[in-house]
């Protein structure tokens, strides 16, 4: 029988969470590495025993750990994140020219072919390589240096690189996302990259329209159409038909449309799924009400899930990089939120349930459907 | 040399209590975190950060009752410190929640 593995990163050591493919009973793991920041845990697609985490915190810094056994035992791996060259300047929250500083790794994306092939998004936004399953990293510094870099500027949680979207077409494709500069394409293996935020709007900047300084928030793509882009901004929940060269806005009916998570369910590329939260200024759900949002239509009508959700008296909110998906049959759906439950759906939605309720603040989510 | 961590590096090092290093003279910090990095390496980067090589901001090293977290990564250690009677301390500040 099936089985689905949960990752969870918390803001005080990781858990794996397991069961059956009836997702019902649920054997939990952890914490890994306690008392430490897991910003992210993600498996190769290619030996899904494979894991790689993200272990931080502002004492010790940047520690990346690696297991072969499915998260079972790790071994600490390479730790340097070095940026290429000199590296200059980006803008500060207030303007000011500001250097680019190492402080720590937000996303690993195992590579779609090679289980010792791993990237890194970091903060000071930058993309990193390591081939050598994370004992090194080396840099990817077209994107830090293609031209917009020193216009960009960090979101209140930092200048983060979070997002990490390999096309499984073309592997000379990737997407990337940053807070707050907005998202990019290569199409020559992250040797060149160009800003495609063309058709975002963000009220807070001088020139709503720029090219770049968008705040990304997270961006999803169903891997049997890459070319088709979902994204929650700050504010606005966009779509682009065409790898990025374009967006529109397919908000619709949302209560609010602010947000951080954005994925898609695992046999439907135009069913979507976001959870709204209130405001910029208010970072919890509307009315007390934990709500996850469902677009069968690839946006713009939403429909408001909630059997198993708190429906009163729930201030949590779930960060960027806290929802997945399973590719089970009935394609499950999974949530963390600061509140430190994780909520799970085996029935793309309709029905959820805590699978754990009382882990410290969830930073991320990842999902692994194992044969 | 007797060098005490602070708990979650020395669970990361796998250490089991005080740490013992084999330092030779001159006898400084920058010394001991030197070998200690050469036979722990994924301690790299903890203490002292991997560019500047500078001590990280949240800890701070002392000895004899001194706090030596100002002073000069290549300024002698104390005797006691050199001779092992005394332990280099790496402490964590208590700060977060």
């Amino acid at each position: 029988m099936s089985k689905v593995r949960v990752l969870v990163g918390t803001k005080k050591g990781a858990f794996i969470l397991a069961a059956d493919g009836k997702r019902q009973n649920w054997e939990v793991s952890g914490p890994h590495f306690p008392g430490w920041e897991i910003y992210h845990m993600k498996g190769s697609p290619v030996d899904p025993d494979r894991i790689y985490a993200s272990q931080t915190s502002g004492w010790f810094g940047q520690v990346i750990q690696s297991s072969r056994d499915g998260g079972q035992t790790w071994a600490p791996a390479g730790n340097k994140f070095n940026y290429q060259g000199v590296p200059g300047t980006h803008q500060w929250y207030d303007g000011t020219p500001h250097p680019w500083e190492f402080k720590r790794v937000w996303h690993l994306e195992p590579s779609l072919g090679d289980p010792e092939t791993v990237y890194a998004g970091i903060e000071d936004a930058a993309l990193f390589r390591s081939s050598d399953g994370a004992s090194s990293w080396e840099e990817l510094a077209g994107l830090r240096e293609h031209g917009t870099g020193p216009k960009w500027q960090p979101g209140a949680g930092g200048m983060c690189l979070h997002t990490i979207i390999l096309d499984p077409s073309n592997p000379e494709r990737m997407y990337i996302a940053i807070s707050a500069a907005g998202a990019f394409r290569t199409d020559d293996g992250g040797l060149s990259w160009k800003p495609i935020n063309k058709g975002l709007v963000s009220d807070f900047m001088p020139d709503k329209t720029a090219e770049v300084g968008h705040c990304v928030h997270h961006v999803a793509m169903h891997p049997a159409r890459p070319g088709v882009l979902f994204m929650q901004k700050h504010w606005d929940v966009m779509r682009s038909d065409d790898a990025g060269d374009s967006w529109q806005e397919v908000s619709g009916n949302l209560p609010t449309d602010f947000g951080f998570v954005i994925d898609v369910h695992a046999h439907e590329p135009e069913t979507i799924y976001v959870v709204p939260i209130k405001s910029d200024s208010l970072h919890f759900p509307p009315d007390g009400k934990l709500r996850v949002y469902r677009s069968r239509t690839g946006g713009n009508e939403w429909e408001p899930l909630t059997n198993g959700l708190p429906q009163s008296d729930c201030y949590v909110n779930v960060l960027r990089d806290a929802m997945a998906v399973d590719s089970l049959d009935e394609c499950g759906v999974y949530f963390g939120t600061t509140g430190g439950q994780v909520y799970a759906s085996s029935d793309s939605g309709d029905h959820w349930a805590p699978i754990v309720r009382d882990l410290p603040g969830v930073l991320s989510v990842e999902v692994q459907t194992l044969s | 040399m007797r060098v005490i961590l602070p708990y979650h590096l020395r669970i990361l090092a796998k250490i089991d209590g005080d740490l013992i290093v084999a330092v030779e003279a001159p006898f400084t910090v920058r010394r001991i975190l030197d070998a200690i990095e050469a036979r722990y390496p994924m301690l790299q980067g903890t203490i002292r950060d991997h560019t500047t090589q500078q001590r990280r901001p949240f800890l701070r090293f002392f000895a004899c009752g001194e706090d030596l977290s100002h002073d000069s990564l290549d300024a002698p250690l104390p005797e006691a410190v050199a001779t092992g009677g005394e332990p280099l301390l790496v402490i964590g500040a208590i700060a977060g929640g």
